[in-house]
Formats: structure tokens, sequence, C-alpha cells
């Protein structure tokens, strides 16, 4: 991912005005950096089919040549264009203008939840920190013709995560650590959780990823609002389908008298 | 709250808690209205015990299913009265602690409740007013992780009422297909579908293996909850509201308000 202030050739990237199509708009965009800033009136045109992405490059070419905003692919794949439109994050190349009320002013911030750079290019670090602390994929020995053989239902249910885009709204949205900056020490955030959750699913992987995502990354810190699934550009269902397994493990491991008695909260199982 | 959340030193400075235009406030709402409305109305049932059994039509509130004091009506006990004499409250509140601590530790309900009575947050990107936040890991909230044997303890209960729905249609050796014997089976067949469709069951059923192609009976259970989990919202929903009504339908049945309409 990488900043593009496009203030060198802001032009280069806007699209045209079909005047016979095209209607005037009225944007309020947050500009300004860590110290300071505001959100700053811009009137401007509207050809069908734009995305808030084309407006904003409209503005950038037109009427404020050093705006910055982050963004690459511009086809919601790269998820470098996190913004928040009218107050929720979403992807501005995603996001139809004709998806918005008619009429109505539009308002675009940079996320909430992260240190502004620049307009609307937040400082997303934090998340690269996290992804850090996380130990890589760690898989038991080669089988003895130096193979490793996985059924499709075996993994299938990782793939699910790996569609993460790393836009980072999941983060940027999940109020513990948005409402909370101190948390963001001993929390990881959704993002972190179904990468955990991945793993820990996979049928190759060695790791004790259960204890690891509640005792050093926060997983008990979640209270299931399910705002990260909300806002995932990809439709990955964190709650249901990341965080909350991965809660019943850590059941199954720390909170069950039936596992401990049992003997099965010892270790992580793979079976 | 200057200074902390959305408004941290570092972050775009923007006075406003949310920007969102739209209705986020009427979700929260309207789970709030309802939930308010539900636990005023059935801790007074609960409390109340009376007008819980309709002797003539064999029908029993669900709220006091099974019946297990001996201050239970005659014939509403099905399973006896093994508690006799010892609890002196409403029995009504042996059983109620069990769907209680289902649904208070769901994880639809945490979501709901979460939002619409801690405010915590109100909705997704609307600041929330409290200051610190330790979530589900310090007492008392660390007990939501009981939630599967608040499953395991109350999953007898719509099998039950169903048996109480089947008893009101075959009353007193005769077949007598009744409105009220209808709404006893519908609810016992949506909190069936709510307990079955719960995250924990998901679990249990398969979610906790790696290989589902080693427990194939197992993976294909585990599949059929996933199909249900999805609509576990809707099913929470819709139990509350029909086991609700089958309460007040038996209440005003064995008040006399009105009879229960029946063939046969």
């Amino acid at each position: 991912m990488t900043i593009t202030e496009s203030a060198n050739n802001p032009k280069a990237f806007a699209p045209g005005v079909d005047k016979s199509k095209s209607y005037q708009a009225n944007f309020k965009v947050w500009r300004g950096n860590s110290e300071t800033g505001a959100l700053q009136d811009y009137s401007v045109e509207v050809n069908d089919g734009e995305v808030v992405l084309d407006i904003i490059f409209r503005i950038q070419a037109d009427q404020a040549n050093d705006m910055a905003v982050r963004w690459n692919c511009k086809a919601g794949k790269c998820g470098s264009c996190s913004a928040e439109i009218n107050g929720r994050p979403r992807l501005m190349c995603m996001t139809r203008m004709s998806a918005l009320p008619p009429g109505e002013e539009v308002v675009v911030t940079p996320m909430r939840a992260f240190p502004v750079i620049k307009d609307l290019v937040t400082d997303v670090s934090f998340n690269y920190e996290k992804a850090k602390q996380i130990p890589a994929f760690a898989p038991k020995p080669r089988e003895a013709d130096g193979t490793y053989r996985m059924q499709q239902i075996d993994v299938e249910r990782g793939q699910e995560f790996r569609k993460c885009i790393e836009c980072f709204m999941c983060q940027n949205v999940c109020h513990v650590v948005r409402d909370h900056e101190e948390n963001k020490k001993s929390f990881a955030g959704p993002r972190f959780f179904i990468r955990l959750a991945e793993l820990d699913m996979h049928p190759l992987d060695t790791n004790d990823r259960q204890m690891l995502a509640q005792e050093k990354h926060g997983l008990g810190m979640c209270n299931i609002t399910k705002c990260c699934t909300e806002v995932c550009p990809e439709h990955i269902k964190i709650t249901d389908n990341g965080i909350i397994p991965l809660k019943e493990r850590v059941v199954d491991r720390k909170y069950d008298p039936l596992f401990k008695i049992l003997g099965l909260s010892k270790k992580k199982t793979n079976d | 709250m200057a200074g902390t959340g959305v408004f941290s030193p570092g972050r775009a400075k923007i006075e406003a808690r949310t920007l969102r235009r739209d209705r986020w406030w009427l979700e929260p709402a309207i789970t709030f209205t309802v939930f308010t409305a539900f636990i005023i109305y059935s801790t007074i049932r609960a409390f109340w015990d009376v007008n819980i059994y309709s002797a003539e039509d064999h029908l029993l509130s669900p709220f006091y299913s099974p019946c297990l004091t001996n201050d239970c009506p005659e014939g509403a006990s099905h399973l006896g009265t093994p508690v006799g004499d010892w609890f002196p409250l409403s029995p009504a509140l042996l059983i109620l602690i069990l769907p209680l601590g289902f649904r208070m530790t769901c994880y639809y309900y945490r979501k709901a409740y979460y939002r619409a009575f801690w405010l915590s947050p109100p909705a997704c990107a609307v600041a929330e007013p409290h200051t610190k936040y330790t979530g589900e890991t310090r007492f008392p909230l660390i007990f939501q992780n009981a939630h599967r044997w608040f499953f395991w303890l109350s999953l007898p209960l719509p099998i039950l009422i169903g048996y109480d729905g089947i008893d009101a249609i075959y009353a007193d050796g005769e077949w007598k297909f009744g409105l009220g014997a209808l709404v006893l089976l519908v609810a016992a067949v949506t909190l069936l579908a709510y307990s079955l469709s719960c995250h924990s069951c998901r679990h249990i059923m398969g979610g906790r293996l790696n290989h589902f192609s080693k427990h194939p009976i197992r993976y294909w259970g585990w599949t059929q909850v996933t199909k249900l989990n999805g609509k576990h919202m809707q099913l929470a929903w819709i139990s509350l509201i029909a086991v609700w009504f089958a309460d007040f339908y038996v209440l005003m049945v064995a008040a006399d308000v009105f009879g229960d309409p029946h063939i046969g």
C-alpha cells in the first residue's frame, strides 16, 4: 500500500464530466493533519455511475490540488482507499454516488480510529505491528513421500478469511480501539482474530493460537457487536465464522470444567 | 470525552461523536423497547403464579413448564413434583433461570443488549459514552463463557413445551385440536430451532474440529447447524415472540377471558 498524494498530476486520474448526464453535488471533505483540521465544502459535478473516489479525484484535480488521498486499484481489491463516508467506514472506490441519499451533501473523512497523516490519509501502522506479533504458519512434518495432503473440506473454512484485502475498516470500526486508544496495546482487533482463526483451524498448523488469542491478543475484550462484519467489503463473516469459533475454542481450553475433568483443556487438539 | 477515543490526540479533529445521518438509533431503540417490555411482562408473570394452567384445555404456560413444585395446579406437573415444598417462590423461577441464562449469554443477544442497553457501542461508528472498557475479560462478563452450559441445560425445555402441546391435543384420552395446542407447538418448534442454531451448538457439533474429512457425520451435522446459525438472530426474535404470545394465550384462556377454539 502506498500513499499517493497525486498533486503531481491530479488531472490524470479525474474522469471527465459528461454534461448531459451530470449533476451538481455538495461534498464536505476533511482536510488537515494530526494537529488541526476541519471539513471543507466543495461543489462538484458528478456523472452517472461514478463512485466517491471519482469525485475525490475531481475535487483534487480542479479545486484542491494538494489534497492527500491513498488509493491504488480502484477496484475494491487493494484496500487502500478506506475512509468514512457519511460517518460509515467504506471503500471510496466501491461506494457508488447513486447509492447515497440523493440531494444530500456527502461527508468524507479519514478513518477515525487511526492517527491522521494528511487529509484522508491515516497512519495504519498499528495493524502492521499487530501482524508482526502473530507467529507464522508452522506446519507439521511432511509425510513420508515429502508431501502434505489435505481435503478441501478441511481447509475451506480458512479460505474465507484469505479474502481479506486488509482495508482495516474492521479495525477502524471496532469500538474496542476506536473508542479506547489505551486498548491498542492489548487488543489485536478483528482482522487479526480471523488470521488467528484461519491458522488455528488449519489442519497442518502446529502452533497453539487459542491461548495466544485470549491471553496476548485480547480476544476476551471483543463483545460481539458485529460491526466488523457489517463493514467488511469482502463480506467475510468475521464474527460468526472467525471470532466466535475462536472464543468457543478458548472456552474448551479455559472455561469449560468438563473439558478440564476430561483432560481436554491442556493443549490444542488437532482432530 | 475530549482526549479519548475518536477524540484522541493525533486523530482527525472532528467534534461530532458520529457523522452518521441514517437512523442508526432505530434498531437499538426497538431492541430496548421490546426487551424491556418482555422483561417486565415475564417478571410479573413469573412471580404472579396465577392463571398458569387451563385444566379444561390442558394448556400450561411455557414459563412454568415443567412445573415441579407442590404449588403447581393439578394435572400441570408432567414430570411430577420432585421439588415439593422446599421452594417457597413461584415454580416459574426454577425454570426461567435456564432460558434467561441461555439468552443472556447468547452471542446474538450479547450484540443486541450491548448496543441497546449498554451503548457499547450504540451502533457501528457511533462513539460510546464509556471512558473505560475491559470487555468480557472480568467479572461479571467473563461468565458469558458459560453459554454452552446454559445451552445444554435449557435444551430439554422446548421438548417439554412440545410435550405440553401434544398433551393438549390428546387430552383425557380424546383428540382435541385446539388453537392453544398449536400455539404451544409453534413456541416449542421455534425455541428448539433457536437452541439448535446457537453458536455453541455449532461448535460442539463440529466447529471444534480441524479435520472434517475424518468426521463425516459431525461435518454433516455442522453444515446443518451452520445453515440454522445463519438465521440465529431471526430465530431469537421469533422464538421470543412465540413464547411470549403462548404465555399470554394461556393466561387469557385460564382466566376465562375467551375459550380455546378447537376441533374435536
